[in-house]
């Protein structure tokens, strides 16, 4: 508890004790009908001063009709009519309500922090010789830091020495550590577990990931979602609303009874006037919809996805289409040797050590592919004249015979008869003094995941589409393995861009479509779809600065999950709407017929809103899928 | 467009401070989360950052005395 909610904690308990006594005194002996007044007085302003203080600065600075407002009038009323336990009782439950929520809502912004237990507090740069501590703001992109066990990787960048084990579950919600070696690249925000480690910085904490998802979710809950701005719209006529009902109340029926020459009855009417304020006040709705959402994307980044504001939250329910890009999203966006065959007269293993060989010197993707596979070092000198020749391959002495590996038109140059054919993705062909040796295919891999997520989401009954700029061949395989609904190939960015319009102008109304990619040149399409949805991981900078959500590990099947999550909150806040005005609008009309005191004033005020924050605090606790 | 943090005991007061700030001269856009306490201010071309928030300041107070901006 903080210093003021212990000062509003002692306030109560004191005001509570005082009201007691006050009622036993009233109940046991016969005082004096002022002083009893003057006796009851004492726990109300113990417990209403701040109040009081507030309603009265509120009509100065012309801002009435708030909450302070209407229970400083309510309560004042309720005693100037002489019902001074009510009065009394009204503001203490109040300020107990008040109480129960400032706490709620600390909880849930501390269990959202802890979440987000990834900024880091210093780096550890080298300075003459020893290691000082900086602030990581000062250290700029390519300066040396170290990360010794227990620490968090400050600022993104490549390992230069040093091997270890990172914990990035802060960041992607993987619980599984991984392995990271000099080369490897780092992101902010990982855990280092076992080793120490030298960074050589690539960015400067700005611009690194740890600061970068700070900054998002921070900024999240400042994106309102639809049903937030229709509670803020509502409470801004709703209040004013509510008293002119009161005043009416208070007014009218008396006003009525003396010109049908009745009794007046105005103190039973003022009595009802004050219940209906005590009801009306708003702040069930005020607090539990923002919180709602706030512990919704709380539970996303938990599961390592980012979500950048209750609006995307809401709209992700909705989410009739996803329409995916295909490299890097459903599909690793790296090339794997696939498949190795050799010719009779050679074995595999020597098929892709010679084609191994051959390829030592190029950069290129298929080459850096065949040499993953091959797995050893290459000695240096046994390869030798290597050429690349563009359009086909390369060729190089291995062994003392020379080795080309290429596309067809290399093997007609150098005279190989090619004997088999194989038909997935880029085919390397290889020969050896002219003589055909084997083929080697090259694909990009499917993601061992993307299969669960286009599984979760036709559960989910949504249509799912991949467009790429592969050819129709690969495309097709990948969208058959996977089972997706649309497949269309051979498109250019602009393309992309086209397609995702057609079918937002086909959806039905109240419908949303995301669009999944990783690519610069997703970028478009991203800020075009309703729902833009950036692999954070393998994804450039300009695709997750144009998404609406990021999913950090860069598997699809989160955006099941995510639509979960959002679902559920939605749940949550459509019960709070529901069950909130529900409960105020039965107490309302019981109220103005009399049939409501003012202890069912304040269940209808106060107890409604402890339920809905308890209600709230559930969109924290959606549980994933066990996977 | 800056953000700061602020400090409000509750969300109605926190919208009240949202609107303030908006009506606020040499302020473009405001927003007021109060789940975690921080005021996004986007201001107006040329405005004076340091004066204007000194009233965005003023002017939240007016609405909820009981409010504070980290300037």
């Amino acid at each position: 508890m903080t210093r003021k909610q212990k000062q509003v904690l002692i306030r109560i308990i004191t005001s509570a004790v005082l009201l007691a006594v006050a009622i036993i005194l009233d109940k046991t002996i016969s005082i004096n009908k002022y002083l009893m007044a003057a006796i009851y007085l004492v726990p109300y302003f113990v417990i209403g001063y701040d109040i009081l203080k507030k309603a009265a600065l509120g009509i100065f600075h012309g801002q009435v009709f708030d909450e302070n407002f209407l229970m400083a009038v309510a309560t004042v009323g309720a005693i100037g009519l002489g019902d001074f336990k009510e009065g009394v009782a009204v503001m203490l439950f109040y300020q107990i309500g008040e109480l129960f929520q400032s706490i709620a809502v600390g909880k849930s912004r501390k269990s959202i922090s802890a979440l987000m237990d990834i900024r880091p507090d210093y780096a550890n740069v080298e300075k003459d010789g020893h290691l000082v501590r900086v602030d990581p703001s000062e250290v700029e992109a390519g300066t040396v830091i170290t990360v010794n066990p227990g620490e968090k990787v400050p600022i993104d960048g490549v390992i230069e020495s040093g091997e270890t084990t990172l914990n990035t579950s802060a960041l992607t919600g993987e619980s599984l550590p991984r392995d990271a070696k000099t080369g490897d690249e780092v992101i902010s925000g990982s855990v280092n577990m076992t080793g120490v480690i030298r960074i050589r910085t690539t960015k400067s904490f700005g611009e690194s990931t740890a600061s970068k998802i700070l900054d998002l979710v921070e900024n999240s809950s400042m994106k309102k979602s639809r049903s937030e701005n229709f509670i803020t719209k509502f409470a801004r006529y709703y209040t004013p609303i509510v008293c002119a009902g009161a005043l009416i109340l208070a007014a009218v029926p008396p006003v009525f009874n003396v010109i049908a020459g009745n009794p007046s009855a105005w103190q039973v009417w003022l009595t009802r006037a004050f219940t209906f304020l005590v009801i009306s006040c708003p702040c069930a709705l005020v607090i539990s919809i923002p919180m709602s959402f706030f512990g919704g994307i709380g539970c996303a980044s938990k599961n390592g996805i980012l979500v950048k504001g209750s609006n995307y939250l809401e709209a992700l329910s909705k989410t009739k289409y996803v329409v995916f890009d295909k490299t890097g999203t459903l599909t690793k966006g790296v090339f794997e040797v696939t498949g190795v065959y050799p010719e009779s007269n050679i074995t595999k293993d020597d098929l892709l050590r010679l084609a191994a060989f051959a390829e030592s010197a190029s950069s290129h993707p298929i080459s850096q592919s065949i040499r993953a596979a091959y797995g050893k070092e290459i000695p240096q000198n046994d390869a030798i004249d290597i050429k690349e020749i563009a359009g086909h391959g390369v060729s190089a002495t291995v062994d003392g015979s020379t080795v080309c590996a290429g596309n067809k038109k290399l093997m007609a140059l150098c005279g190989a008869q090619i004997t088999s054919e194989h038909n997935d993705g880029t085919v390397v062909y290889v020969a050896k003094d002219g003589k055909y040796i084997g083929c080697i295919t090259i694909s990009d891999v499917v993601k061992p995941d993307s299969k669960r997520a286009m599984n979760a989401l036709k559960a989910a009954g949504i249509k799912t589409v991949m467009l790429t700029g592969d050819s129709k061949a690969t495309a097709d395989k990948v969208a058959a393995d996977l089972g997706i609904d649309t497949a269309k190939s051979e498109l250019l960015p602009a393309d992309k861009v086209s397609e995702v319009e057609k079918l937002l102008s086909e959806k039905q109304k109240g419908e949303a479509l995301a669009f999944v990619g990783d690519g610069i040149n997703d970028a478009p399409v991203l800020s075009r779809a309703d729902i833009g949805i950036a692999m954070g991981a393998l994804g450039s900078d300009a695709a997750i600065e144009a998404a609406d959500v990021v999913l950090m590990d860069d598997k699809p099947s989160k955006i099941a999950l995510a639509m979960k999550i959002s679902g559920k909150t939605l749940k949550i806040v459509k019960e709070n709407i529901a069950f909130a005005l529900a409960v105020k609008l039965v107490c309302l009309v019981l109220g103005a017929i009399g049939k409501a005191n003012m202890w069912i004033a304040i269940f209808a005020d106060v107890g409604v809103m402890v339920l809905a924050v308890i209600n709230a605090t559930r969109a924290l606790k959606i549980k994933s899928d066990p996977q | 467009m800056k953000t700061y943090d602020i400090d409000v005991d509750c969300a109605a007061c926190a919208l009240k401070m949202e609107d303030a700030a908006r009506n606020t001269n040499g302020v473009k856009d405001a927003q007021v989360s109060f789940m975690t306490l921080k005021m996004k201010v986007d201001f107006a071309d040329g405005a004076d950052e340091k004066s204007v928030m000194k009233q965005v300041l003023k002017n939240c107070k007016k609405v909820e005395n009981d409010c504070d901006i980290y300037i």
